[in-house]
């Protein structure tokens, strides 16, 4: 290795901002294989692996890396599977700038080692080849206990994996009818193509893990129901899906979307397709996104796609408390995006037919900082003004759907409606039922949530040991 | 340009299995096989479809939502029937646009892609005294299972059913079974009276105590029961038929509103007292997707599925 510190940061080859806004396929197009070395080899090998102290499910990142500098990938690949079950997805979607890079040693220096961009290579080289592809892991001894997962997302697929690796027999009900959760319905293809996530489902089944879709726990069955005769424990990952409304006037007129259903048509039911597939979604020529977070940024970066002449981010706050990843607004920018900072809106206006033609917003500025550390923003008094719409999406975070908490006995939850769940281990105030992700957190991370699914499962274990098979 | 009207696996359905764990188990290996199919008038058609999970759980009023193939929408449809012991659940459903289409041409032995349910709050039952139950067009093969419950719990049972002509009319006799008295009504005079469902349902409220209707049909009939029964002070529930998506709350697509609050209708409803629905939003939010309807139709490959459908219905 170079004694000489490395400063020169491999970038990540992107489809041109011109290009990219005619299609769906994915921006980011990986790293080659002599990309990935020339990065890998700007690695220190730090001996006291801070990098690894940012990562919430521990990956060995130092080690992985290290691997890669020897072009062992099969043995990358094993190490980072060890420790996290879904690093294609992980590559695209973690906020490493925020995690592992940010403590990594070479970040004081302006340039940390692309933790991310490695981690996408050795999943992507992984998956590219089947053949590449064999049992990692010897299942343990099987235990004869059974696990019910609740939800196929992040949290849920983390947990399923690690317990069917421990030799539990697990069961994963999906409601919707494909695995996945948010990274399905959520996220869109030019971010994370559905391939990929399916792929990684496919990894989780080949572990043993059984997938049953189409079952919505709540309605189709109940947690008693599991508890009662056939699921020695229960983790509860069904995320934060009940999207936020402003309950503003007019918010319900035809062609104001919550970002939910305008992402759910547009990447699960591949509305971009349209009429190949055959659920529609309706882009106008003017969109306002409602929001500052890295769904507002989705959003607007499908509408584009779909055809939008102009697509306005209306933010209440101004450019530094955007809270979506950089990357993101600086995708979104060069796409086209306009931000409209300090900016919030009042009512919604309609036609004589109920479709939204206008939004009445008015002007905020800045004042202390609030509850949340950020500065509050005050509206400006009489500055009303006029934006001229005909699709609105809103984009303000999720709570959790209450359709378990509603139907479960002694579940306890917060004010927010969250699951309250102990930190460490994800256990609930019910007995044998845990829960993480989003659901006991509101809206947050894909790596955080497959953290808790970790933790969660390491916690099932312990208590699976104690109960008689 | 060739059509391939696609076919799921064939499934060996085990319908004997009735504990939890067995479904459980089940579940990932079955699909959702057609049974049973009729055409019950021009362009409605009943599918009888083995889902013994939703069979186990479904009550009066609940939903499912079907998706035919991997291209399909996510469609809601108002449960028309259900057999615990067999496994099974029908449906009955309209062709208004090219999913609809697609699903009319799936015929006994076939699977559809995707069925998940029980969605939605069950009708509420008990013994109200006497009740109007008001169906409209399709809106009959849901009104069924209610009517049954309300006689049950103990309730006078007076039904209205309505459609444009006597060859739209179907389920005549199911409904009758459950009622104590059947009024039918035919918009041209076909059959029955002439006339709409409102004008038997005034006259009832008029005539007679009634302490509750329900009404299930297009949300035009649903809006003009609310109107002839508000003066008369008499509580009006409608079964709200609204786009949704996954019908579990996530999406917000079906939202209405209902007095000064936002409901949604897939996990809130899909019953609301008829009274306090601003009909108006919902017609305008049904209208959402006319033209990209239009659009799907006007393709060459649906023209053509059209043909198909033509040769289907003989």
């Amino acid at each position: 290795m170079a004694a000489k510190l490395d400063l020169n940061r491999v970038a990540m080859p992107k489809q041109g901002p011109l290009l990219r806004v005619l299609n769906f396929q994915e921006v980011a197009l990986g790293y080659t294989e002599e990309q990935a070395i020339a990065e890998a080899n700007r690695c220190l090998q730090c001996p006291k692996r801070p990098c690894v102290d940012g990562c919430p499910v521990e990956v060995d990142i130092p080690e992985f890396i290290k691997e890669i500098q020897e072009g062992n990938l099969a043995e990358a690949a094993k190490i980072l599977k060890a420790k996290n079950s879904l690093p294609a997805i992980c590559g695209r979607v973690c906020p490493q700038e925020t995690q592992c890079e940010v403590k990594c040693t070479l970040a004081k220096k302006g340039a940390p080692i692309a933790v991310g961009r490695l981690e996408r290579y050795i999943a992507d080289w992984e998956l590219a080849d089947i053949a590449k592809r064999r049992p990692q892991f010897i299942a343990s001894k099987p235990s004869g206990k059974r696990v019910a997962v609740v939800g196929a997302g992040p949290a849920g697929l983390t947990a399923a994996a690690d317990l069917a690796k421990l030799g539990h027999k697990v069961t994963i009900f999906e409601a919707l009818h494909v695995a996945g959760g948010v990274l399905m319905y959520g996220i869109p293809e030019f971010r994370l193509p559905k391939a990929i996530v399916q792929a990684e489902v496919d990894y989780v089944k080949s572990l043993g893990v059984e997938l049953v879709l189409n079952w919505v726990v709540g309605k189709t069955i109940t947690i008693d129901e599991l508890a009662k005769d056939s699921f020695q424990a229960v983790f509860l990952g069904t995320g934060a899906g009940l999207p936020m409304f402003l309950n503003i006037p007019g918010e319900n007129l035809s062609g104001i979307y919550s970002a939910n259903e305008f992402l759910t048509r547009v990447n699960l039911m591949k509305a971009y397709l349209f009429p190949e597939h055959l659920t529609p979604v309706n882009v106008g020529e003017r969109v306002v996104v409602i929001g500052g977070g890295n769904v507002a940024m989705d959003s607007a970066r499908c509408a584009l796609r779909l055809g939008a002449q102009e697509v306005r981010v209306v933010y209440r706050r101004s450019r530094a408390e955007l809270p979506a990843r950089l990357e993101e607004v600086e995708n979104a920018e060069e796409e086209g995006t306009i931000f409209q900072f300090l900016t919030n809106p009042k009512r919604f206006l309609g036609n004589d037919d109920g479709i939204v033609t206008g939004m009445e917003c008015v002007e905020m500025e800045l004042g202390e900082p609030d509850a949340s550390g950020r500065p509050r923003p005050i509206p400006k008094p009489n500055s009303e003004f006029i934006i001229n719409t005909d699709t609105v999406i809103v984009a303000l975070g999720t709570t959790p759907n209450p359709l378990i908490p509603a139907t479960t006995e002694g579940l306890e939850t917060t004010k927010r409606g969250t699951v309250v769940a102990d930190k460490e281990t994800g256990l609930t105030s019910r007995p044998a039922v845990w829960a993480g992700g989003d659901l006991t957190t509101g809206s947050a991370t894909v790596i955080s949530a497959m953290g808790a699914g970790k933790r969660a499962a390491a916690s099932i274990h312990t208590y699976l040991a104690t109960q008689v098979a | 340009m060739e059509i391939v009207v696609k076919q799921s696996h064939q499934c060996q359905c085990q319908s004997t299995a009735k504990g939890a764990l067995d479904l459980i188990r089940l579940a990932p290996l079955e699909g959702f096989s057609v049974l049973e199919r009729q055409d019950l008038a021009p362009k409605i058609h009943l599918l009888r479809i083995t889902a013994p999970a939703i069979a186990r759980k479904a009550k009066a009023g609940q939903f499912v939502i079907i998706r035919t193939d991997e291209t399909g929408e996510r469609i809601p449809l108002t449960i028309a029937d259900w057999n615990q012991d067999n496994g099974d659940i029908t449906v009955v459903f309209m062709e208004v646009g090219a999913s609809t289409m697609m699903m009319a041409t799936i015929g006994v032995g076939d699977c559809v892609k995707d069925v998940v349910g029980p969605l939605g709050v069950p009708s509420h039952i008990e013994n109200f005294g006497s009740v109007v139950c008001v169906a409209g067009g399709v809106g009959v093969a849901p009104m069924v299972p209610i009517a049954r419950a309300l006689k049950q719990a103990g309730n006078k049972v007076t039904s209205i059913m309505g459609a444009r002509s006597h060859n739209m009319l179907f389920w005549e006799e199911r409904l009758d079974n459950f009622s104590d008295r059947l009024i039918v009504t035919t918009d041209d005079g076909s059959y029955g009276r002439k006339g709409l469902v409102t004008e038997p349902l005034a006259e009832l409220l008029q005539n007679e105590t009634v302490d509750r209707v329900i009404a299930i049909g297009p949300s035009i009939m649903m809006k003009f029961c609310a109107k002839c029964t508000e003066p008369f002070e008499v509580k009006t529930i409608a079964s709200l038929n609204t786009i949704m998506v996954d019908g579990t709350g996530m999406c917000g697509c079906c939202r209405v509103n209902v007095g000064d609050t936002t409901k949604f209708a897939c996990v809130d409803g899909p019953e609301f007292d008829a009274h306090q629905i601003d009909w108006d939003l919902v017609l305008a939010r049904q209208r959402t997707y006319l033209e990209k309807e239009n659009q799907a139709l006007k393709d060459s490959k649906w023209r053509a599925f059209e043909k198909i459908l033509v040769n289907i219905r003989g």
